[in-house]
């Protein structure tokens, strides 16, 4: 079973966002570049399923500039097969666009299972994975926390309000990974040593053109200063004061 | 110019985002003309009419029995049938569990663009600007959108219902040419969680816990405090990771961003994942040990102590103010 795990390169979490001087964008200075957790977990479970049944093919696949390729590496040492580099120099391209190329990539491509993150932690649009099912017409479960492939047919359980909905789905599927999936391993020294040996196909990104533009990023208005209410419990009928008289929040 | 809204139904009930969806959708008509019309895939009328209240004329309703519960290929047609008949220029949805799915898809059914989980919506000459948090609320993004029509959907608690207009919704039927026996995927249930909680992302009032807590038993703490708050419970990546709490619970870059109106931080130093997913909330409350907490640069209120005597004695006095009320 061939199985395409899409990662994308994304800021750490760590970072403190500052804005490119083009007003629009993430200034990269100084910021360390991994791939998006939540890919990680769908890589870690694309592995499992290819550990479990003992043979297939597990493809890790990045949109973007040449840096990916050190992202792509790392999914090839924890495990991938083999990865394909689709090349653009495009910065942040919209998730439609982004979309476009991976249909592309994969039409045809004979993946049963399409693996995504449920969101990217930089712009946190959630579209890319169901956007590819579409184009791919091809049934997709958002949000997947808790997964098992029995005789063809997946179940999944994603999350949403008040409790998890259970989905049967017939293969070939696209799934998008939510955290407590799997624990995404870490790479090992042997993993590492292998890795460098595997393919990184590059091709140029099929993009088309953009359907959402990116007119501005700016820093959220601090928040105004706070006020330390007070020490230990003294200060509890201040605070229960302030919250239903000033705040009126209770 | 006309605005389409998803209208969310759940087991036959019309969900509370989509009076905030329709308030936001009256207030853009009022600057860029139009009506605003809703589009509602369901087994049968959730009582449509009503949400004429809320801000809708007109609601297209679409029924098969498969729609009882969320089917994205099925709901999809639906709401692209409703997009051809009705030729808006801005469709909406809730940025729910549901409204996440099914709006890629729409989008990508039409080759349009589509600005996730967005806290504004503008008009700028005739054209939508769409602001959305990015990086979990590190920054805040403008979208605009080149192709029509532009998809948005919206973050819950931030949008503000329409004052109620006392007139009725015209409820009209849509055909679609839905086949179930087609569909690749299927809800076959629903997994109702412990005790019908409210998700962090529609709570009014959220109470989380970090690592300060010490144990995982500890949560009890929190938890006595929600219920005399009747908030719901949230936890810091650390306590997550340490397997204390459900990773449903996470507030924060990896986990839920959440704008309640009252967050109260319990024994968490603040990580810059964490107060980037809480940092919109209305009012901050922060209870913790160690003045030099960052938490404290983003509370409203911050009370430096022990948390073991401080909440205990927070959730009295809230028992004492419910009892007086």
């Amino acid at each position: 079973m061939i199985q395409v795990v899409c990662i994308k390169q994304v800021a750490d979490t760590e970072t403190r966002v500052r804005v490119a001087a083009d007003g629009r964008n993430l200034d990269p200075t100084g910021v360390t570049w991994v791939a998006n957790p939540y890919d990680e977990i769908a890589l870690e479970q694309a592995l499992r399923i290819r550990e479990q049944q003992g043979s297939g093919e597990v493809v890790a696949v990045s949109v973007g500039g040449p840096g990916v390729q050190t992202t792509l590496r790392n999914a090839l040492a924890m495990g991938a097969d083999r990865a394909i580099h689709l090349k653009t120099e495009r910065i942040a391209p919209d998730p439609l666009s982004v979309a476009c190329a991976l249909a592309e990539e994969l039409r045809g491509a004979g993946a049963e299972l399409v693996w995504f993150g449920k969101q990217a932690v930089d712009d946190d649009q959630a579209q890319v994975g169901p956007m590819v099912a579409e184009r791919l017409d091809l049934p997709c479960v958002t949000m997947v926390a808790s997964f098992t492939l029995e005789g063809g047919r997946v179940t999944a359980e994603r999350e949403v309000e008040g409790g998890r909905e259970v989905v049967e789905v017939a293969l070939p599927a696209v799934l998008t990974a939510e955290k407590g999936l799997a624990e995404p391993r870490y790479a090992s020294l042997k993993g590492i040593m292998a890795a460098k040996r595997k393919p990184i196909e590059e091709k140029p990104a099929r993009l088309g053109e953009p359907a959402l533009e990116v007119v501005a990023l700016e820093l959220p208005p601090p928040r105004g200063a706070g006020k330390v209410v007070g020490q230990g419990v003294e200060a509890v009928s201040e605070l229960v004061r302030l919250l239903r008289e000033e705040a009126r929040a209770i | 110019m006309s605005i389409l809204v998803f209208v969310e139904q759940r087991d036959g009930r019309v969900r509370s985002i989509v009076r905030e969806v329709l308030g936001e959708a009256t207030r853009l008509a009022a600057v860029l003309g139009g009506p605003v019309a809703g589009i509602c895939p369901a087994a049968s009328d959730p009582g449509l009419a009503a949400l004429g209240d809320a801000g809708a004329e007109r609601v297209l309703l679409a029924t098969h029995e498969a729609f009882a519960c969320y089917d994205a290929s099925g709901y999809t047609q639906a709401v692209v049938a409703a997009i051809e008949a009705l030729k808006p220029q801005v469709v909406l949805f809730g940025a729910s569990a549901m409204g996440r799915d099914l709006a890629p898809r729409v989008a990508a059914r039409l080759g349009v663009g589509l600005a996730t989980d967005c806290t504004a919506l503008a008009a700028d000459g005739g054209r939508l600007i769409a602001t959305r948090p990015v990086f979990a609320g590190k920054a805040i993004q403008k979208a605009a959108f080149p192709r029509s029509p532009a998809l948005a959907s919206l973050r819950p608690k931030v949008f503000a219902p329409a004052a109620p207009s006392g007139r009725a919704a015209a409820v009209e039927p849509l055909a679609t040419s839905f086949d179930p026996v087609a569909a690749r995927a299927k809800v076959v249930r629903m997994a109702a969680a412990a005790g019908g909680k409210v998700d962090l992302t529609e709570a009014d009032v959220i109470v989380s816990g970090g690592r300060g807590l010490k144990e995982p038993q500890n949560f009890k703490l929190i938890e006595e405090l929600a219920e005399a708050l009747g908030a719901a419970v949230g936890a810091s990546r650390a306590a997550v990771d340490a397997g204390w709490r459900p990773h449903s619970e996470q507030v924060g870059q990896t986990g839920k961003t959440v704008s309640p109106k009252l967050y109260v931080a319990v024994g968490i130093s603040g990580a810059i994942q964490h107060l980037a997913g809480m940092s919109s909330s209305r009012c901050i409350v922060a209870i913790n040990k160690d003045p030099e907490a960052p938490i404290f640069k983003v509370a409203d209120y911050g009370v430096v102590g022990d948390l073991f005597e401080v909440v205990p004695a927070l959730t009295e006095a809230v028992k004492q103010l419910n009892a007086h009320v």
